[in-house]
């Protein structure tokens, strides 16, 4: 590999000292002359039919611009999109509307909007909107929804399955008939709200003399957005226009396009006027997408000696009242692929129900998928090791793939690119003094200490792609990237890329690859992503592919403008194209370093145009749109070790060491940074975080005061370490690193605390695992 | 997210503010911040206007000799800063446990007292080192009792127009402590159980104030855990009979998160603690 000078290095985010200082621009910072305010009326029931709504009283309060119901905007709006079409599942879309007509499905929805001349107007407005209601039984258990006789959501969605799927490899039957043992395990993998910094949020403005529809949002995919706007807002796309400004987070929920955003364009184009909309931190706890939310019978075969010859899943997957943006794709493909993990597991199989229920939609939530996969797959080699009486790290050994076998392909048929997973682990063992461990565990059992140590080897599949491979899974959109690379006469270049960062640094990870490649400083990049008017095409940032797919994109379009310029510097110096030589910004004669040209007077010259070779044409940018060939595989180990508190079932984290191989890494510091906010969310899962809804559809933990992110001080230090195995797919061997560390930290925690109450006998706990949860349980067992 | 509105008033002196409040029946006063502006953004409370004491000077006052007299206005942050507070152990400590460094820069504990969250902090501690809190009023000014002072889920003796103005804690000598279990959303305590011990020459403890917050629906005391521990030497196995029987006779409460089974056996192991670290 050709390590440069800033390729490795941990260069300071240059996006900081702008967030940092308030100088940011999101879209809540948008104002335009004569916008208006939007407040959504939402509905306090999980289920009901509208039976009538009187906005009289709203329509006439001073300030009021506009009130609209949903009878009002039916013409207006398609329904909101789902476009993950999952084949061969009985995939039904039920119709979902921006604004509901005669039925709400969930706490939240859209009943009414007001548009007013500012947001505390509106909101007194909506508080006066007048909505009778017939109240109808709700079902917030996806299991329990599938039963004849639970509440129907839809009349077309028969006992509320939205599609039915299957996958498997190998041969699971004869996987079980011929194993030593088996184990069955109901686990629930409980339903998380991303919760970003900045909630979502849009202004909308339509210019009727042009035509055009502009709409500021926060989003990971504007160029997604753009299509299903222009779709759902019947607005030709090429007068649409999506600028993202700064995204302040995403974590998955915000891929998709919502009621929200469609709604202020459907007013903005009737008005005239900008419509400017910003979700409350209350709005988007009920109506900005889930994650997770899996109900599993595990079961698994294994031999006497560890070695795991089969998972079988039978889940039932949450949708929430409708189909999201990619929400059937996040429970079917992007889980069910990963079930044979980093093992050499022959057989696999998957059976799921998406169902639909009176709560929020689900979509992806950082991992989306892989982490409910992984989380399993690391339960059962515990289980398997605690059947067998083994240690759980030498279960795991015995089915790690082993390091000379890749590429490897998995059961599921993916193609692993490149690994050394024992190598990760041996890292791992090493670091936290494994035996030492044990040693001490031994002695703190005898004084009647709980301490525990979890595992887990993981590997995960991102940089999604190709895009051949999505249109195999019904996604309706290809994975490829793009990128511009344009040099301006003074030798300063702009990057656009069809990425689009909220938080991961694109800015200076691009810049650094960039610099590298083009031979200029640091300094003279700069990165363009977010606005579709700047970035003509992209797919988004998402499945940690920005760098793999995108940046790889990036390298492409420079090294394509490095030789357009290597044409125009050897007609400058009177020699042959093969004659001249590209080093560090600089041109020279291959024999003749006196005689050079920098990148810089090379891309004066071409836009001067006095002195052009034959046939190339004035200008140095070029273009280029990359389809990788395969996915990109990260893997590693992760350990925690903790101290449950036997009075209490308080867990207190001792240490949590991270060994991820994410491949060649560009910044260190910045791949740190999304280790560490990786692990946060992904031991948040094991121990904080859940969305708690009562019978009635009703969200428990509605607000920060209820649900628990964890403050710093709730974390441990973090021990992280990386491994170093290129992945032969792209240009720069690099693999993702977004979502590891949410994958990786989830089953870990859990099998420490665990591991920790093995001396009661307990082999499981479904997440969080609170301390109510593990005090009643040591509770029981002391009878 | 986003308020009704209302009136604000500033008032300079506590005179000012009672007539504000006589005049406003509808009006709240505004002193950290912390729990009513949450409320009122989420539109649960609806205050007419606000009368923000924070421009009165009197109010922030601290002294400390041997007992302590701390200005309804004075914050956290403030408080935690004077030294001599630490002797009412009990006290220092809840306030050090209230949320984090933003909370404890602009809340107070008149504001705590006032607004008797029954998962707060403040009020356990006030009960436990049986402190007096002084309130001024159209008729006058008068002194409650902690024990009297909180009356049910945020429902306190004052009365709509009076202001709390100072809280009093006695030189009692009492060894006091504070053990609390924060809910991780929060920072409210699941169970937070203060106590404050007398004892005589010989170690005897002559007086025990024992007060939980959060298991319940507001600051209580444990009298037959306080029933148990007096007159013992406060041993090991006095303090675990004791702890017995924290929850005895409280009436407890239960969510999601914690059941109120949890919250009595919570009770019992934070007395426990509470208890030997004060008999230390």
């Amino acid at each position: 590999m050709a390590v440069t000078k800033l390729f490795g290095a941990s260069i300071k985010r240059r996006e900081d000292p702008r967030l940092m200082t308030g100088r940011a621009n999101f879209t809540d910072d948008v104002r335009l002359p004569g916008m208006t305010s939007m407040a959504v009326l939402r509905s306090p029931h999980a289920h009901a039919k509208i039976v009538s709504i009187d906005t009289s009283a709203a329509k006439a309060m001073p300030g009021v611009v506009a009130v609209y119901t949903g009878a009002d905007l039916i013409d207006d709006l398609a329904p909101v999109p789902c476009a993950w079409l999952v084949p061969n599942a009985n995939l039904v879309i039920p119709e979902y509307r921006a604004v509901a007509t005669d039925r709400v499905r969930f706490v939240g929805d859209a009943v009414a909007v007001v548009v007013a001349e500012d947001r505390y107007l509106a909101q007194d407005a909506a508080d006066k909107i007048e909505v009778e209601y017939d109240v109808l039984p709700a079902v917030v258990d996806q299991e329990a929804a599938t039963q004849d006789g639970a509440p129907q959501l839809y009349d077309n969605v028969p006992n509320n399955i939205a599609f039915h799927w299957e996958l498997g490899g190998g041969d699971i039957d004869a996987a079980f008939a011929d194993a030593d043992v088996t184990i069955s395990k109901r686990i629930v993998n409980q339903r998380l709200i991303p919760n970003p910094m900045e909630t979502r949020g849009a202004v909308a403005a339509y210019n009727p003399g042009s035509g055009e529809l502009t709409l500021w949002v926060t989003t990971q995919n504007p160029h997604v957005h753009r299509l299903l706007i222009a779709l759902t807002t019947s607005t030709p796309e090429s007068q649409v226009r999506i600028i993202a400004g700064d995204v302040g987070g995403g974590f998955g929920c915000k891929i998709p396009t919502y009621a929200g955003e469609m709604i202020a364009c459907a007013i903005a184009k009737r008005l005239g006027r900008p419509v400017r909309w910003q979700e409350d931190r209350r709005e988007n706890f009920v109506t900005t997408t889930h994650g997770r939310d899996h109900i599993t019978q595990l079961e698994v075969a294994a031999k006497n000696d560890g070695t795991v010859t089969g998972i079988r899943v039978k889940t039932y997957a949450s949708m929430g009242a409708h189909l999201s943006t990619a929400g059937p794709g996040v429970p079917t493909w992007l889980y069910a692929l990963m079930l044979p993990g980093p093992y050499t597991i022959k057989n696999f199989h998957a059976d799921v129900y998406g169902v639909l229920t009176n709560n929020t939609a689900t979509d992806a939530y950082r991992g989306a998928g892989r982490p409910e996969a992984t989380y399993l797959l690391e339960r059962a080699m515990d289980l398997v090791a605690r059947e067998l009486k083994m240690d759980p790290v030498a279960v795991r050994s015995k089915n790690l793939v082993p390091a000379g076998e890749f590429p490897y392909t998995s059961a599921a048929g993916l193609l692993y690119d490149s690994g050394n997973y024992q190598g990760a682990l041996a890292k791992a063992l090493e670091v936290i003094d494994y035996a030492g461990f044990r040693a001490e565990q031994a002695k703190a059992r005898e004084e009647g200490r709980l301490l525990g140590i979890g595992f887990s080897t993981y590997v995960e599949v991102c940089g999604l792609a190709p895009s051949a491979a999505a249109g195999a899974m019904g996604f309706q959109g290809g994975l490829w990237e793009s990128a511009i690379v344009r040099f301006h006469p003074t030798g300063k270049v702009t990057v656009f890329t069809g990425t689009n960062s909220h938080g991961q640094g694109h800015k200076t990870t691009f810049a650094q690859v960039v610099a590298d490649e083009l031979g200029v400083p640091f300094e003279d990049v700069d990165i363009v992503h977010g606005d579709t008017q700047m970035v003509p095409m992209g797919m988004g940032t998402y499945g940690s592919r920005s760098l793999a797919v995108g940046g790889a994109a990036i390298v492409s379009a420079s090294r394509m403008v490095v030789e357009k310029a290597r044409t125009i510097a050897a007609h400058l110096m009177e020699v042959g194209v093969d004659d001249v030589t590209f080093d560090s910004g600089t041109f020279y004669v291959t024999g003749a370093p006196d005689k050079v040209k920098t990148i810089q007077e090379v891309a004066l010259a071409s836009y001067l145009a006095w002195n052009m070779p034959e046939g190339v044409t004035p200008g140095l940018e070029a273009t280029y749109f990359y389809d990788p060939s395969n996915n990109v595989y990260p893997f590693g180990t992760h350990v925690c070790v903790v101290e449950v508190d036997k009075d209490t079932g308080q867990v207190a984290f001792k240490r949590y060491v991270a060994i991820d191989d994410v491949g060649y890494v560009v910044n260190p510091m910045i791949v740190d940074g999304q280790v560490h906010g990786g692990i946060t969310q992904g031991l948040a899962q094991a121990v904080y975080e859940s969305a708690v809804y009562d019978e009635a559809g009703q969200l428990l933990t509605g607000s920060l005061m209820d649900y628990a992110i964890p403050k710093a001080a709730m974390l441990p230090w973090f021990e992280v370490d990386r491994t170093e195995t290129p992945s032969p797919t792209n240009v720069m061997g690099i693999k993702g690193a977004g979502e590891t560390g949410t994958i990786a930290s989830t089953p870990a925690v859990a099998n420490a605390i665990l591991d920790a109450l093995a001396p009661y006998g307990v082999d499981h706990i479904d997440m969080p695992l609170t301390p109510q949860k593990i005090w009643r349980l040591i509770h029981e067992q002391k009878g | 997210m986003y308020p009704a509105a209302f009136d604000y008033a500033k008032p300079a002196t506590v005179a000012e503010a009672v007539s504000l409040l006589s005049a406003n029946p509808d009006a709240k006063i505004l002193n950290g911040g912390h729990s009513l502006l949450p409320a009122m953004k989420l539109r649960l409370a609806q205050p007419a206007m606000l009368v923000d004491i924070g421009g009165i000077s009197e109010l922030k006052q601290v002294s400390v000799n041997g007992g302590a007299t701390i200005g309804a206005a004075a914050t956290y942050d403030d408080l935690l800063k004077h030294d001599g507070l630490k002797a009412h152990t009990a006290l220092y400590e809840a306030m050090s446990k209230v949320g984090d460094v933003q909370v404890r820069n602009r809340g107070t504990v008149g504001g705590s007292a006032a607004h008797a969250d029954p998962a707060a902090d403040i009020p356990a501690a006030l009960i436990a080192l049986g402190a007096e809190l002084v309130a001024v009023g159209p008729n006058g000014t008068r002194t409650i009792a902690a024990d009297d002072f909180f009356v049910d889920i945020l429902t306190t003796a004052l009365e709509p127009d009076e202001v709390l103005t100072e809280i009093r804690i006695p030189a009692s000598g009492a060894s006091s402590a504070y053990e609390k279990f924060a809910h991780p959303a929060s920072g409210y305590a699941v169970c937070g159980v203060a106590v404050a011990l007398e004892r005589d020459g010989e170690g005897t403890v002559t007086n025990a104030r024992i007060a939980v917050t959060g298991s319940v629906y507001k600051a209580t005391r444990c009298s037959a855990a306080e029933a148990a521990i007096t007159g013992t030497k406060a041993t090991a196995a006095d303090i675990e009979a004791a702890a017995a029987v924290a929850a005895d006779g409280l009436e407890l409460a239960g969510d999601h998160y914690a059941s109120a089974e949890y919250r009595g056996h919570l009770t019992k192991v934070l007395t426990k603690r509470a208890l030997t670290r004060a008999a230390g």
